[in-house]
């Protein structure tokens, strides 16, 4: 065990890999909670799919990835929500569209720049080699700022989440924290695709959340829980996919599975007693 | 007596349907004002009015100088809280201490107290740790009441709070609701439909019902046909 550890962090990249992909999982899961509880778990998987289409267009025109995608993906987020506050298309009808054009362009755009293949199936699967150095210093920066904004906003986060009338009827600008939510999820979610994968990556979002209120009780004791649970999945999904030759994404998102199976079988025991 | 909130001519509507017209009155501070009116008169609506979360249709909400959205504490009829959602009794009492924070991010030890002194005066200390989702409807109310009571610094807005509890709190609670009212001069304005106890307590009352809106003291409406008509009609029950 101890061998292969040592052995993984001889490879920069795998290094790498470990440092964004802790952090991703880090904001994905405290962020994660909020979405979950407010019913917007469907707004990391559009965004992703979004992020796929950013992306495809990026290399298309030979531009820095995360520099197309962030902006595009915020603006995104930013549409997403006035959408589903509008009566006139429903939620989750209107981040269904968004993501299967995105899709859709981002797909027609890579078949008429490289030829469908490997590019295509890195994106929706993840790769652990996609990240470069300037890619690592920018993903810290990002996710350091997304962490800190989520803990100066935790409280309000909090009331938003619970219950956005009286938040409102008390003078909170509620607004403004739905936004700053789907803004700080949106730039988690296109740090964390290219590692994770376009299909895969809003699974951070909703399992650390989901597995931890099977058995915690308090909304910071859930915040915690996730976290930890999250940066655990991680790693121990990256040192399986090493030792067994399987796609990143895939290992993460399996672990994570089998986790929320353990907490769910501990919360019903715990139910019990 | 400054008046903290003036309602001109105020119209309600949902849709283009129009569910109360012709509000006129003025809450001053320092006033106790009870709502009272049959299911879906639109009592509820005008309290969502009063603290801008609903535009009025037509007509003119002006609130007096110095009252601030942050210094305003709200009890709401219906909390839409999900069935799972984990949150501890103290947790949601706290938030309510949040509009008065602006842009601080945490708690001050202060307020933690004042959430602590507000559980106790709703005798919740005792369920300080529990899940706010597994507590039975009285105890979310006061749970609700609690946090609404941090929250208030100029006037508190009461829709309903009475409902669900039994009858030594609810006494209890508009024993409370007086307190605040006269000790420290918080205006209150309460949804009630426990009529007798209102007049009884509140110094205005505003009664909705389609075209017979009235709004005076609590001795005028006894002595009016509205009051007369409501307050007999349920002596019965
Ligand atoms: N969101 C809404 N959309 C459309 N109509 C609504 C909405 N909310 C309330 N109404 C309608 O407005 C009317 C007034 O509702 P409101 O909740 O203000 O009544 P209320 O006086 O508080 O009644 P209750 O005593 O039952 O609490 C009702 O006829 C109701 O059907
Ligand atoms: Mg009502």
């Amino acid at each position: 065990m101890i061998d292969l550890i040592s052995e993984l962090l001889s490879y920069h990249f795998i290094v790498r890999a470990i440092v964004v992909g802790m952090l991703v999982s880090l904001c994905s899961a405290l962020l994660g909670v909020s979405l979950v509880l407010k019913r917007y778990s469907m707004i990391g998987d559009g965004l992703s799919h979004i992020g796929f289409g950013a992306l495809a267009i990026a290399a298309a025109l030979n531009l820095a990835p995360l520099a197309v995608a962030v902006p595009v993906v915020v603006g995104a987020a930013f549409l997403l929500l006035r959408m589903s506050e509008s009566r006139r298309v429903s939620g989750d009808a209107a981040i269904a569209l968004a993501s299967t054009s995105a899709v859709a362009i981002g797909v027609i755009v890579i078949s008429l720049s490289s030829g469908m293949g490997n590019d295509v199936y890195n994106y929706m699967f993840g790769s652990i080699l996609a990240m470069s150095r300037g890619d690592v210093i920018l993903s810290v920066t990002l996710s350091v700022a997304v962490l800190a904004l989520f803990i100066l906003s935790y409280n309000k986060i909090f009331a938003v989440t619970f219950d956005e009338t009286f938040a409102r009827a008390t003078g909170v600008h509620t607004k403004r924290y739905d936004m700053l939510i789907s803004v700080l999820a949106a730039v988690t979610v296109v740090l964390g695709m290219r590692m994770m994968g376009a299909l895969l990556i809003s699974s951070l979002i909703i399992f650390p959340a989901l597995t931890s209120m099977r058995v915690c009780r308090t909304f910071r004791g859930v915040v915690i829980c996730s976290a930890v649970v999250s940066v655990i999945c991680f790693l121990i999904g990256i040192v399986i996919s090493y030792a067994a030759a399987l796609p990143t994404g895939a290992s993460v998102v399996v672990v994570n599975l089998a986790v929320f199976a353990l907490f769910s079988a501990a919360g019903a025991i715990l139910r019990r007693t | 007596m400054t008046p903290l909130i003036t309602c001109e001519n105020v119209a309600l509507s949902y849709d283009n349907k129009i569910i109360a017209e012709n509000l006129n009155f003025i809450i001053n501070e320092g006033d106790y004002l009870c709502i009272v009116g049959e299911n879906g008169s639109g009592k509820s609506t005008l309290m969502r009015a009063l603290l801008g979360l609903k535009a009025p249709s037509d007509g003119m909400i002006t609130y007096g100088e110095g009252l601030k959205q942050t210094e305003i504490g709200y009890l709401p009829q219906q909390t839409a809280v999900q069935r799972d959602f984990p949150a501890s009794v103290f947790e949601v009492v706290l938030s309510g201490c949040l509009s008065q924070r602006g842009a601080k991010p945490f708690y001050s030890s202060e307020e933690k107290k004042l959430a602590v002194e507000n559980m106790e005066r709703l005798k919740i200390s005792d369920l300080k740790k529990r899940c706010y989702r597994n507590l039975s409807g009285g105890q979310q109310q006061r749970v609700l009441l609690a946090r609404a009571l941090c929250a208030t610094r100029k006037m508190l807005l009461l829709d309903e709070p009475v409902t669900g509890l039994d009858p030594v709190v609810s006494s209890e609670l508009y024993c409370i609701v007086k307190d605040i009212n006269k000790q420290f001069g918080i205006t209150i304005v309460m949804i009630s439909h426990d009529i007798h106890s209102a007049a009884d307590h509140a110094d205005h009352i505003l009664h909705l019902g389609g075209d017979d809106v009235f709004f005076g003291t609590a001795e005028e409406y006894k002595q009016s046909p509205v009051g007369k008509a409501y307050l007999g009609g349920h002596h019965h029950d």
